[in-house]
């Protein structure tokens, strides 16, 4: 009886810390509808006659920054990226735990050592490389993306891939099958788990990723949402806060909708993320 | 089948090899090199020995940032890993609107940090308006904004780490506890914490990391403001690479110390790791 009323207690403190957890984005919401001079000066206050905008901050916001192309640009290099991520270090992630010599044991220890560099360590060299390399547009960046993201993932691979008995496969090999085949057959339906786990984690990286892309993309012609967003700081001067509201919640509102979606696998992600880092 | 396979080296290596060394070795390598010499582009550099590392802790924003950064490492984890072990000790209970709850407090996580920046510069601001300030007033209002929307984003991610640890706790230990009366203050204590051990040191070792490295909240927040005192390490070498000419060698070297202290936190922790698992 006791713990039944604390329960309700609880479920009553959690309901009103969950409103606030939202309260954030809600304000941010309210703040995209009205005029630009009310938002940083009222944020708290409702649109009314005078501070309602419409959808002008909605026209502002997207024309300045042009979000539509930095929308498809996220797109394209989240996409392209993981993919290349997930197939080529499950490959090379099977070739390392399966071929054991001194080459796949000097490459697993740099993958390892590699997760623990941060970013501000390689970015000068590193643009300076992609410059020069001209891999200053989505499809180039993937392969940065693949070289600096390697790390986790061929750890998080080889980590299950220890742990998969030879047999199978040597079963597959026995009837026939080339190396290749045995892969794509034998190995990939068993790594299904972490396969989504990594192409979770991935994904949430690269999409949110502002510095790297900032750093190695054309941005004459190429551009992401975390880059779109950062421009609206602009040079000097104040920044468009109407429009950063709008822009702020059409970021926003593709995440919510993946996490609706795809909220299983996030957490499951998260969690093998969690244990092999 | 190893035999075979192994002729397979440029399908199943290849491609990933190359990746690594354009995305990481080549850079690494050129990085720890050029942090000795003077250069603006990387054809021009010229070696100059220990200079840069002279420089870099003969200067103050660095050594500003450097304890600023650490001072907010602190806080952040301590307050992120007890608000999320609390949470989670509650939403392990069994209490009405369990999904709902542990879905709202992740949500924040899958946010990235500039868009986060954003958003708690209007409100913050928006709060300290009130007191007729902003956020970039003092290094503290910084500070303690910095430390507030950290702990909106991470507390939900080490809400679920946590909750599985918790869940993991076999019932017979809970139930053996209980049956030798232990009151609910040591059943946390004695029985909980100590056999959730794996997790804390997972928790603990994720936010120091993650806000030791912080960068795009810092950025987007106060961008260091006022005057460079906000921030924080990984923000003070963008700025020395990118915001000051002539400055670059020195900006490498901060990298390299960075990249150092980084290192030595991941394998203290390691070792912190290992020891335990002697224990178990």
């Amino acid at each position: 009886m006791k713990a039944k009323k604390q329960n309700l207690i609880f479920t009553i403190i959690f309901s009103v810390l969950s409103l606030l957890y939202v309260v954030p984005l809600v304000i941010v919401l309210i703040n995209s509808l009205k005029k630009k001079a009310f938002v940083s000066r009222y944020p708290f206050a409702l649109p009314n006659s005078r501070s309602f905008a419409g959808i002008s901050n909605y026209r502002g916001g997207i024309e300045k920054t042009e979000f539509f192309r930095a929308m498809g640009g996220s797109l394209i290099i989240t996409v392209l990226s993981v993919m290349l991520i997930i197939l080529c270090t499950s490959m090379c992630a099977w070739y390392i735990i399966r071929v054991r010599n001194k080459l796949t044991k000097l490459m697993y220890f740099l993958f390892v050592f590699s997760m623990v560099v941060p970013f501000q360590m390689v970015m000068f060299t590193l643009s300076k490389t992609a410059d020069f390399l001209h891999l200053n547009n989505p499809v180039g960046i993937s392969l940065v993306y693949l070289g600096f993201g390697a790390g986790l993932a061929v750890f998080m691979f080889s980590g299950f891939l220890k742990s998969i008995p030879l047999e199978i496969e040597e079963a597959a090999a026995i009837d026939g099958c080339g190396p290749v085949r045995t892969f794509f057959v034998v190995v990939v339906p068993i790594l299904k788990p972490t396969l989504i786990s990594v192409t979770i984690l991935q994904t949430m990286w690269i999409w949110n990723d502002y510095l790297l892309p900032y750093l190695v993309l054309d941005r004459k012609r190429y551009s992401t949402i975390p880059i779109a967003v950062q421009y609206l700081r602009g040079g000097y001067g104040a920044v468009d806060m109407g429009a950063m509201m709008a822009v702020l919640v059409l970021s926003i509102v593709p995440i919510l909708v993946f996490y609706f979606f795809c909220q299983k696998y996030i957490v499951k992600g998260v969690l093998a993320g969690a244990v092999k880092g | 089948m190893t035999k075979n396979l192994k002729k397979y080296f440029p399908i199943f290596l290849l491609p990933t090899l190359v990746a690594f060394f354009i995305g990481f070795l080549v850079p690494f390598v050129v990085g720890i090199y050029l942090s000795f010499c003077d250069f603006t582009t990387v054809s021009d550099a010229e070696f100059i020995g220990l200079k840069n590392y002279a420089d870099a802790f003969s200067d103050g924003g660095f050594l500003h940032a450097l304890w600023y950064t650490g001072l907010f490492t602190v806080a952040s984890v301590l307050t992120v890993n007890v608000f999320a072990f609390l949470v989670a000790l509650v939403l392990t209970r069994g209490i009405k609107g369990t999904n709902l709850f542990r879905t709202v407090f992740f949500m924040p996580n899958l946010i990235g940090g500039i868009v986060l920046g954003w958003i708690w510069q209007l409100i913050l601001n928006g709060v300290l308006s009130y007191f007729g300030v902003t956020l970039t007033f003092s290094a503290t209002y910084g500070f303690l904004g910095l430390l507030v929307l950290i702990n909106w984003q991470q507390i939900g991610y080490m809400m679920i780490i946590y909750i599985a640890g918790l869940q993991n706790i076999p019932e017979d230990v809970i139930e053996a506890a209980r049956i030798d009366g232990a009151s609910p203050l040591q059943m946390l204590f004695r029985v909980k914490i100590p056999m959730l051990m794996p997790s804390i040191t997972i928790c603990t070792f994720l936010t120091l990391t993650n806000s030791f490295k912080l960068f795009d909240q810092n950025l987007a927040l106060t961008n260091g403001m006022p005057s460079g005192k906000s921030e924080m390490l990984a923000l003070n070498i963008f700025n020395t690479f990118y915001g000051r000419a002539g400055w670059e060698g020195v900006g490498q070297a901060k990298a390299v110390v960075f990249f150092l202290i980084v290192a030595s936190i991941v394998l203290i922790q390691l070792r912190l790791t290992r020891s335990k698992e002697v224990e178990q």
